[in-house]
């Protein structure tokens, strides 16, 4: 029997489920996509970006990767859950809140 | 000698009545019997009536009661004798030791028609004597060991003095003391 | 061939646990379990343990301490009572859950109030429901061979363990004991290797995450699964414990029962005495017995309905009331019991008795007896819900 975290879907039956519910990997939370909890997102126009990344330290699932030279990337959507804290924080308008069908 | 023996202890909260039940257990384990030595527990209170039991024979007993039926009654503290019921069950064919300077049959009167015998030693005094302080226990363990022969009296003085000299390696006039009390009170218990 | 000693209930589990030295102990004293932990920290501080001993400022962190440290890789052993064992409550079920054995002495006493610190078993049947194996006994020498055979048991069904006593009654009454060689004793529990543990460098786990409703039931009924495993589990120890010490033991024990007619169910140290009251009516030509409950988790269900099969009368003897107006815990579990395995002959009433240190003699058994015996001869059971030595 499995004890990986990936195998502990929602059809483990009792005889397969860890004893305990013990999760016998690290980092787990990486397979487990929370990006869809989220109503609004966050778009990113390059164009007024200044590189500044008073964003990046302040949203709290670490969904605005930077780079090794220092810039800020696009957003990761698997794990944004739409809260807004970036697009308040940037003093550029460079971050917009839009539908998430948009 | 029937199968086994019960003995009840009545105490002041503080004075060793549950110490000497179970030095008393101690003593007849160490020639073979099976034993029990226990204390009625309750709030404990210094100075407050308290009472423990033994029971000793050569097989075991099973029952985890307390003793209502004695054989033999240990009174550690003469006062009691009027404020507790101390007879209360003995078997006419056994008998009561009180800690007392007076004569056994003095006591009689208080002991609500108890018809056995009736046996009386001064541990207070015979320890005040051959330890200089009250602990009237090792006396009052040496008379009911006498009075009752649960445990063989030769064999009981022996296993004592081991145990003395172990306890008191560092301080051996409490051997002498001890074991001159203990003596003492096998030779002095009186009865009627 | 063992060592012939005499010691109290708690120093004989306190000895066992030196023998056993564990790894972790965490621990809080109260009324009558105080001398396990008491004795247990002497031997600590002389060093004849290496275990480590946490003092801290409840029960509650008292089992959290042994939940981490269990969950650490470590053994990890306990003791309370009474309120002391209420206030372990959560994280008893904690433990549980989690699958960790820790082992847990109980000197059973009364839970307040009115306050009392005598014995009945409030305390253990207040937490019956936590997912603990518990094992019952009768003597001091019943606690210590159970607390010997604990963690075998909880370690191959990943469960905790409480060993129970009866507080004063046994716990500080000094009897004979026949104690097992300390290199016996750890050749028997041996070493603790649990396949998964917090502290391996080499495999991250995350013990006691949050479990969604997906996910809990799987989980409890996976822990049920181990509970029912623990039936053959304590039944295989038991067989290899009387090999060592010719002490032989299985989830209950009968006395008298081959051809009983009248017979009571009963835990822990009042069998003694029951014991004692059967012999003296045996004598007289009665045909009595008695059912020694050992193990009430797991509930030891066909043992004592074959048991029980063929008597005319029975008394379930509780030292607990579940205040439910109809009877104690006992009587309904072996009610549940004998129900589940189709018998229905025989009368059975649930006795109440033992109450915050109550004495039970052999006068009290012997009056249930003559109950019984008119319930057997009538075959009307009248009132099954009764008070034992209560005054009217």
């Amino acid at each position: 029997m499995s004890h990986l975290a990936k195998d502990m879907t929602a059809s483990v039956t009792w005889k397969d489920i860890t004893p305990g519910g013990v999760i016998f990997e690290g980092g787990t939370s990486k397979v487990v996509e929370t990006g869809d909890w989220r109503t609004v997102k966050p778009v990113l126009d390059s164009s007024k970006c200044k590189q500044c990344l008073l964003c990046a330290p302040v949203c709290p699932d670490m969904s605005i990767p930077v780079d090794k030279e220092g810039k800020r990337g696009d957003f990761n959507y698997f794990f944004c859950k739409g809260c807004g804290i970036c697009a308040n924080v940037c003093p550029f308008g460079a971050i917009t809140m839009v539908g998430d069908d948009q | 000698m029937q199968d086994i023996i019960e003995i009840r202890w009545h105490g002041r909260g503080g004075q060793g009545a549950k110490t000497a039940s179970l030095l008393l257990a101690d003593a007849a384990f160490h020639t073979g019997k099976y034993v029990q030595g226990f204390p009625e527990y309750g709030p404990e209170r210094m100075g407050a009536p308290i009472t423990a039991y033994n029971r000793i024979g050569s097989e075991r007993s099973t029952v985890h009661s307390n003793i209502y039926f004695p054989d033999y009654v240990v009174v550690v503290d003469e006062s009691l004798i009027t404020s507790v019921d101390v007879t209360a069950g003995l078997k006419r064919t056994g008998a009561i030791v009180i800690n007392s300077g007076k004569s056994p049959s003095s006591l009689k009167p208080f002991l609500k028609g108890f018809e056995g015998r009736i046996c009386t030693i001064d541990a207070n005094r015979i320890s005040e004597e051959e330890l200089g302080k009250n602990f009237p226990n090792i006396p009052m363990l040496a008379a009911i060991v006498k009075v009752s022969g649960v445990v063989d009296a030769a064999k009981f003085v022996q296993d004592m003095e081991a145990s003395f000299r172990h306890k008191f390696a560092s301080k051996p006039q409490m051997i002498e003391g001890n074991m001159r009390a203990l003596k003492r009170s096998m030779e002095e218990v009186r009865e009627v | 061939m063992g060592i012939r000693e005499r010691l109290s209930g708690n120093e004989a589990v306190a000895y066992a646990m030196k023998q056993i030295n564990p790894d972790a102990m965490g621990a809080y004293p109260i009324t009558p379990s105080t001398e396990i932990p008491q004795y247990f920290s002497a031997y600590v501080d002389n060093g004849e343990v290496d275990t480590e001993f946490i003092a801290v400022e409840s029960e509650h962190s008292a089992m959290s301490a042994c939940i981490g440290a269990q969950a650490a890789g470590c053994r990890a052993i306990s003791a309370t009572s009474s309120c002391g064992l209420i206030y372990m409550a959560e994280m008893l079920y904690v433990a549980a859950s989690d699958r960790l054995p820790i082992t847990l002495a109980v000197s059973c006493r009364a839970l307040s109030g009115p306050i009392n610190i005598n014995n009945d078993h409030s305390d253990v049947m207040a937490v019956r429901d936590a997912g603990w194996l518990i094992l019952f006994a009768e003597t001091n020498q019943e606690a210590y061979d159970n607390y010997l055979q604990a963690m075998r048991i909880g370690e191959a069904v990943s469960l905790p363990i409480m060993i129970c006593q009866d507080g004063f009654i046994t716990s500080h009454a000094i009897e004979n004991i026949e104690l097992v060689e300390t290199e016996k004793v750890r050749e028997f529990v041996g070493e603790y290797r649990p396949k998964h543990f917090l502290l391996n460098p080499d495999e991250p786990i995350a013990v006691g995450p949050y479990s969604t409703p997906v996910y809990y039931m799987e989980t409890k009924r996976q822990q049920a699964q181990a509970t029912l495993d623990a039936r053959a589990v304590i039944k295989n120890v038991a067989q290899e414990f009387a090999a060592m010490t010719g002490r032989q033991y299985g989830l209950i024990e009968t006395y008298q029962m081959d051809d009983a007619e009248e017979a009571i169910v009963i835990i822990g140290s009042s069998a003694g005495t029951a014991r004692e009251a059967i012999k003296q009516l045996r004598r007289l030509g009665h045909k009595v017995g008695m059912i020694k409950v050992r193990s009430f988790r797991p509930f030891p269900v066909e043992e004592i309905a074959a048991a029980l099969q063929a008597v005319k009368a029975f008394a379930v003897m509780d030292k607990d009331d579940s205040f439910n107006g109809h009877c104690g815990p006992l009587f309904a579990e072996t009610a549940a019991a004998l129900y589940a395995q189709g018998i229905s002959g025989p009368k059975g009433i649930s006795y109440i008795y033992g109450l915050g240190g109550r004495d039970v003699r052999v006068e009290s058994i012997q009056h249930v007896f003559s109950e019984l015996e008119k319930i057997a001869q009538t075959g009307n059971p009248g009132a099954t819900y009764r008070y034992l030595d209560v005054r009217e």
